[in-house]
């Protein structure tokens, strides 16, 4: 199996092939050897931060912006998009507090990037 | 009406005008700044996604957190601000300024001062600048209006979207809008690359598998009342391929096709507009035209990067300080932009220390080199290692590096980019 990517980890942007051949993996069109841990990283397990907005119970605002403390992996985003869809923020509430604990057991928080007053 | 008198007024609470307030109070002015939203912070508090602060805070913050620990210092400081106050006119005489502003709770405000900054941030080009044929149904936005209503206001613009320009804030609502349930059919930029940063590209519209055509343009807009559709036709050799256009089904268009300086006020207080930026011309000390007016952030140029705004908004605020405190004002000599590049600001340098610029390039490539020459001779010339146009560069000249070289009235020091 071949994957054609581009790298991210720098703004050259380099256009990366990542084979997988049974158990190795061979990145190939890297310039440096950040592209070959971010192909097979993009591989094996591509993680994503996320960040997206919950209702919030205030006068002020509608929404509240939220975001996961660290990358979690791509396959688990739409589940969590629905949880946090239904998940009401009350005010007062203060930048970074959690308001969902180690989602799906990953280790990962959702907390909230704006503090909202009542 | 409400009358008041400080050193400083600052048009604008997004991070530009919290940044130098920060600085003039923190130098020991009196200072007043004006917001016309109802909080601090500006464009920030609709970004809600990652990847601010990592030059300034060492760390990935979202928009409105890193908004929230600029307005906390305001706060905290000795800083008088106003939200809900929307400026209307600078009125500049030799012996001081008033600015007039207005609010719903104190109806007309009049400030006099010795010195203002502008920092009133950008506005977006609309479909008015970019002209494309069809009909003028409901469904089209600007996407940094999009991106207000969807992460402030909670509301969907569209279930099926085209995004009109490659800019980053058409790409992050690509994905801002696939997470929130729309469909995005493609983006359509009639440049032959991107204009938004690739990391943009990667994690906005592959992850979604999001086409992106390149060298096309959106020839023809259809539906009445509502967007129900839009042909796209690639170009060759900057003429459209008819032939190969193609028809997509939409109910809504984003276009993100620039930005441009909110320059209205400067232009009506009589302040020189550079052509190049559409901000104020400046001087080494980000001074206007206007003596005493000084601009930073997105209202003097559009600035990619919130770092780069926080950091010459503070140095703006260190010019205005050290303007109202000194008596002789030091020599300044012209600055260009030469080959390659499509601007350098500030538009004059001072000898006598460090100078600072930011440059926008209009090409894009592996290792360049930026040349700095004075008169013609060669002062610096350092290796970059990639440029491209949505990418500011910014450098320091230092002042040991202009030493030997003698300098008169006309002398005239030119920055270009070696490809
Ligand atoms: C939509 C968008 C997305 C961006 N995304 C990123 C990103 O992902 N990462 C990154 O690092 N940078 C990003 N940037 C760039 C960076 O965040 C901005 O350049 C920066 O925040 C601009 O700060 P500013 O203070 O110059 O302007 P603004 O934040 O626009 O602030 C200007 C303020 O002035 C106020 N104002 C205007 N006119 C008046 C008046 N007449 N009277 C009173 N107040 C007035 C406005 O209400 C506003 O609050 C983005 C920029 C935009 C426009
Ligand atoms: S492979 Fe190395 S040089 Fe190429 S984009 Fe990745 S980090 Fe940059």
């Amino acid at each position: 199996m071949t994957k054609e990517m581009i790298c991210i980890s720098c703004p050259i942007g380099c256009h990366i092939e990542v084979t997988r051949n049974q158990d190795e993996i061979t990145v190939r069109g890297n310039k440096c050897s950040r592209g070959e841990i971010y192909g097979k990283e993009e591989l094996l397990s591509p993680k994503r931060v996320v960040t997206a907005t919950c209702p919030a119970d205030s006068i002020l605002m509608a929404r509240i912006p939220v975001k996961t403390t660290r990358p979690i992996g791509k396959e688990l985003i739409n589940s969590l998009l629905e949880d946090l869809y239904k998940t009401r923020v009350q005010a007062p509430v203060q930048c970074g507090a959690v308001i969902m604990e180690n989602y799906a057991g990953t280790g990962v928080d959702v907390v909230v990037t704006k503090s909202l007053s009542s | 009406m409400k009358e008041i008198t400080k050193d400083v007024v600052v048009i604008g609470g997004g991070s530009a005008g919290m940044a130098a307030a920060g600085e003039v109070v923190g130098k020991g002015h009196s200072v007043v700044l004006l917001e016309r939203e109802e909080i601090l912070g500006g464009i920030l508090n609709q970004c809600i996604h990652n990847g601010f602060g990592l030059h300034r805070f060492k760390e990935e913050l979202t928009g409105p957190e890193y908004a929230e620990r600029y307005a906390r210092i305001i706060e905290e400081s000795q800083v008088e601000y106003y939200t809900g106050t929307t400026v209307s006119e600078i009125d500049s005489r030799e012996d001081g300024k008033t600015v007039f502003a207005f609010s719903s709770e104190h109806g007309m405000l009049r400030i006099n001062c010795r010195a203002v900054v502008l920092a009133m941030g950008c506005r977006e080009r609309n479909r008015g600048n970019i002209g494309t044929p069809g009909t003028r149904p409901a469904g089209v936005y600007t996407a940094g209006l999009a991106q207000r209503l969807v992460n402030m206001e909670g509301l969907m613009p569209g279930s099926k979207c085209v995004i009109v320009g490659s800019g980053d804030i058409g790409l992050i609502m690509a994905r801002r809008m696939s997470w929130a349930g729309a469909e995005v059919k493609g983006v359509v930029e009639i440049q032959p690359y991107p204009a938004g940063l690739t990391r943009n590209i990667v994690q906005c519209l592959n992850d979604f598998d999001i086409p992106l055509h390149l060298s096309h343009v959106v020839s023809k807009i259809y539906g009445k009342d509502r967007v129900e559709g839009v042909d796209i036709t690639p170009l060759k050799n900057g003429m459209e391929v008819t032939e190969e256009t193609f028809h997509v089904e939409c109910d809504t268009l984003l276009l993100s096709v620039g930005l441009v300086p909110e320059n209205e006020i400067a232009r009506n207080t009589g302040i020189k507009i550079n052509p190049e930026t559409n901000g104020p011309l400046v001087d080494s000390n980000l001074m206007t035209s206007v003596e005493g007016i000084f601009a930073c952030g997105n209202v003097l140029h559009v600035h990619d990067l919130v770092d780069y705004v926080s950091e010459e908004s503070q140095r703006c605020g260190e010019f205005v300080s050290t303007y109202l405190k000194a008596g002789d004002r030091e020599q300044q000599y012209s600055m260009v932009s030469g080959s390659n590049l499509k601007y350098v600001i500030p538009n004059r340098f001072s000898s006598g220390r460090d100078n600072h610029f930011y440059m926008r390039s209009l090409i894009v490539r592996n290792h360049a080199e930026l040349v700095f020459s004075l008169d013609g001779n060669e002062v610096k010339r350092k290796k970059i290692r990639h440029i491209q146009p949505s990418e500011m560069i910014s450098f320091t000249l230092k002042k040991e590096e202009l030493a030997d070289f003698n300098l008169d009235e006309q002398s005239r020091l030119e920055v270009s980019l070696i490809g």
